[in-house]
């Protein structure tokens, strides 16, 4: 999270480079470790799918709602994925209730990227009528705490709902949609996964902690499928990489994003 | 006439402590001739006095107390101090350069924003507003270090009594350290190790502040850490 | 069965669509201190009610001119999570989430020593992850432990539950199908050791009989639900003690 008013936090930056420098980072991981992940499935019974996700200390819920509803103009054959979202205030001193700050809407977007790159779901499976009605599958992402790093912990738990989503079957008759109260999976079998780095000072450092978020230069998230390769990516920050930094972030991403997937498979 | 829980009991808000006359001390109050506890903690009948030793507490400035605060704005003649209080602190220019504020002073030099102080209060205006001053040896910007925070009502803990816990850590591990008050710590050791040590403990501390026979045990605890990096 | 019994109308036993008994209520679970960056927090599930609070405060008071001279504001935000319903309800705040927040303010100030922390801020954040019915009591009974767990200094705790009339019984803790179908809800919020109601509303039609039943039904009920929360506090503590 950038932060606030332009405030730099002088003292911590140089504490963490130090840190960085010396090859440990302030909680004692290595510049390319990720924190403790944590998946738990199934929280929230009524929805159609739901996980949380424990990254460290950041904490998110995922809520997957399935309905029927009309097709986007542009693909009118095809299901609809809207992903959303919150920054509730619990999740940190710094996040104040009201409309969705920018981070919110750039970390819907990019996990929404990344999802829809990939085809987690085949999209042309998901017409109820094409033209008329489809399925139409919001995303709803909750971050309940702030430790850094929303974006990997989100995408884990989209995708770790998503994949033991069950979607209701709505049955056609004499041109009326109807609700049967029977479910099937919904069948997410794309396992895109997201990789998160930022740069501070010369070092690129994986899964940012809320410290480094605080003092790094630039952030980047690349996000890889099961074939080693890149479905979305995302610079953010107000400093640029060189593509030296660039190309070390992808061999990170690579590398790294096969045991954030088993994170997501050892848990079904 | 009566105590209705026994020494170092754990009370939670509401709690009637004691029935008739008795002096009433921290985190209490008086309802219809009964005392309450006013916060989570464990009750203490010491001393003629009932009083709870709250185990969780927001910080309550108090003049003398030394803080850690990070300066979050600058306005004409004083920085504004966040020190983890209901109101931001103010160190006005004479109380931090000794001479009175004139066009020559460049706040900015002295103290920017996003800059970390340890400072003292020195009082609270007539809005309890904290007054702060750094003046005064050890005081000023914090050049070199990191800050740790715990629950302001853990530091008494840390601190020991007359410094016991506080001076045995750092013998034992050779790191500064500077405990404010309002629940931050500022740490500086010359190696990484030492400074990772001090951590872990603090965050021992900070769970286990309310139980007994802690400094010892914390003793033991450094003891086995320096052990295992060895 | 007896013959006489067999010969006169046979009535179904009353029950309840989850099986509880009409006093009976949810299966209930709380903790303290569950989110690292809130001063205080708490988890409530009552039922399938899913909810966690977290506080913030005292601190500065923003916008300044809101600020009251002699105590500190309480700011209760009661928001329902778009996954929380049945169907997905919009992230926006509706017009219930704000009375709700307004209906939680009432039923806490009165416990909490506002004046001792003039022209700042308390902030209480309930965000419901799941709802079943009896969101507002559960949002509140977290509330307090929240508040508690954040040192903020209180009077007594403050403790929630709601009774109602469904098919012609007075109940205790509706469900949501309970609250949906039946006559009449009645939401209460109770200081205990004050003895002392800080929360009454009431949605429906009841004799003033059944209104005084429903209302001492639902202090029943907070006093079971007082013993909970007194114990989500301690158990933050319980652990570490075993230690020595």
């Amino acid at each position: 999270m950038s932060p606030r008013h332009g405030i730099v936090p002088r003292l911590k930056r140089k504490k963490i480079q130090e840190a960085i420098g010396s090859g440990k980072r302030m909680d004692g991981r290595e510049l390319d470790d990720y924190r403790e992940i944590v998946v738990k499935l199934g929280v929230i019974e009524k929805a159609e799918g739901s996980a949380e996700v424990f990254l460290g200390d950041t904490r998110v819920i995922v809520g997957v709602k399935i309905k029927c509803g009309a097709p986007f103009e542009d693909t009118p054959d095809e299901g609809v994925i809207i992903c959303n979202a919150e920054f509730v205030p619990i999740a940190s001193p710094n996040f104040e209730p009201g409309p969705p700050r920018e981070e919110s809407i750039e970390l819907a977007r990019v996990v929404d990227r990344g999802l829809r790159s990939a085809e987690v779901v085949d999209f042309s499976k998901l017409a109820i009528v094409p033209g008329k009605h489809v399925y139409v599958i919001n995303i709803d992402i909750y971050i309940l705490n702030y430790a850094g790093n929303l974006i990997d912990a989100s995408a884990i738990a989209a995708l770790a709902a998503l994949r033991e989503t069950m979607k209701p079957i709505y049955k056609v008759k004499d041109g009326e949609i109807l609700l049967t109260d029977k479910k099937e999976p919904l069948k997410a079998e794309k396992m895109p996964v997201a990789v998160t780095m930022v740069k501070i000072g010369d070092s690129i450092v994986l899964d940012p902690s809320a410290d480094e978020e605080e003092v790094m230069d630039a952030r980047l998230t690349m996000t890889v499928d099961e074939d080693g390769n890149i479905c979305t990516i995302q610079k953010s920050g107000s400093y640029g990489l060189t593509l030296e930094e660039i190309e070390k972030a992808l061999n990170i991403a690579v590398e790294k994003a096969p045991g954030i997937r088993s994170k997501i498979t050892g848990n079904d | 006439m009566s105590a209705h829980f026994e020494s170092r009991d754990l009370v939670i808000p509401g709690d009637v402590l004691y029935e008739g006359r008795i002096r009433t001390g921290d985190n209490t109050y008086r309802m219809q001739g009964k005392v309450c506890a006013t916060r989570i903690g464990l009750v203490d009948y010491g001393r003629g006095i009932v009083s709870v030793i709250a185990l969780e507490a927001s910080y309550n400035s108090l003049v003398g107390d030394l803080v850690v605060g990070k300066v979050v704005d600058i306005e004409l003649g004083q920085w504004m101090v966040e020190i983890d209080s209901p109101s931001l602190a103010i160190l006005s220019v004479p109380d931090a350069i000794d001479a009175p504020f004139s066009p020559d002073v460049v706040m900015p030099d002295i103290l920017d924003v996003g800059d970390m102080v340890i400072a003292k209060i020195v009082d609270l205006d007539r809005r309890r507003t904290p007054i702060l001053s750094t003046l005064g040896r050890g005081l000023g910007k914090v050049e070199e270090g990191f800050i740790v925070r715990i629950t302001p009502s853990k530091i008494p803990r840390l601190i020991g009594k007359k410094g016991s816990m506080v001076n045995m850590i750092l013998k034992e591990t050779g790191c500064d350290i500077v405990i404010g008050q309002n629940g931050r710590i500022l740490i500086h050791g010359r190696t990484r190790e030492q400074e990772e040590i001090v951590v872990d403990v603090i965050n021992k501390i900070n769970k286990e502040a309310h139980t007994s026979g802690l400094t010892n045990r914390i003793q033991e605890y450094i003891k086995g850490l320096k052990e295992e990096q060895n | 069965m007896s013959k006489k019994k067999s010969r006169s109308r046979k009535k179904k036993k009353w029950e309840r669509v989850d099986g509880r008994e009409p006093n009976e209520l949810r299966p209930i679970k709380i903790e303290s201190g569950v989110l690292p960056n809130a001063d205080g927090s708490s988890y409530i599930e009552m039922g399938r009610n899913k909810i966690i609070v977290g506080v913030f405060g005292p601190g500065e008071m923003h916008p300044k001119h809101l600020a009251k001279p002699h105590m500190a504001v309480l700011r209760c935000r009661y928001h329902m999570a778009p996954f929380s319903t049945d169907p997905r309800r919009s992230p926006a705040p509706s017009r219930r989430d704000n009375e709700i927040s307004m209906v939680m303010r009432y039923a806490l100030e009165p416990a909490i020593f506002l004046e001792r922390y003039p022209r700042s801020c308390i902030d209480v954040y309930a965000e419901v992850l799941q709802a079943d019915g009896g969101t507002r009591c559960a949002s509140i009974n977290a509330a307090t432990v929240a508040l508690v767990d954040a040192g903020i200094p209180m009077r007594d705790l403050v403790v929630s539950c709601a009774a109602g009339k469904y098919d012609g019984k007075v109940i205790l803790d509706l469900g949501d199908y309970e609250d949906k179908e039946g006559e009449a809800d009645v939401p209460v919020a109770y200081m205990p050791k004050l003895s002392k109601v800080t929360l009454l509303q009431m949605d429906g039609i009841l004799s003033s009989e059944e209104l005084e039943k429903c209302i001492h039904l639902s202090i029943e009920g907070c006093n079971q639900i007082y013993e909970m929360q007194r114990e989500a506090l301690k158990k933050k503590y319980g652990i570490e003690k075993e230690e020595k």
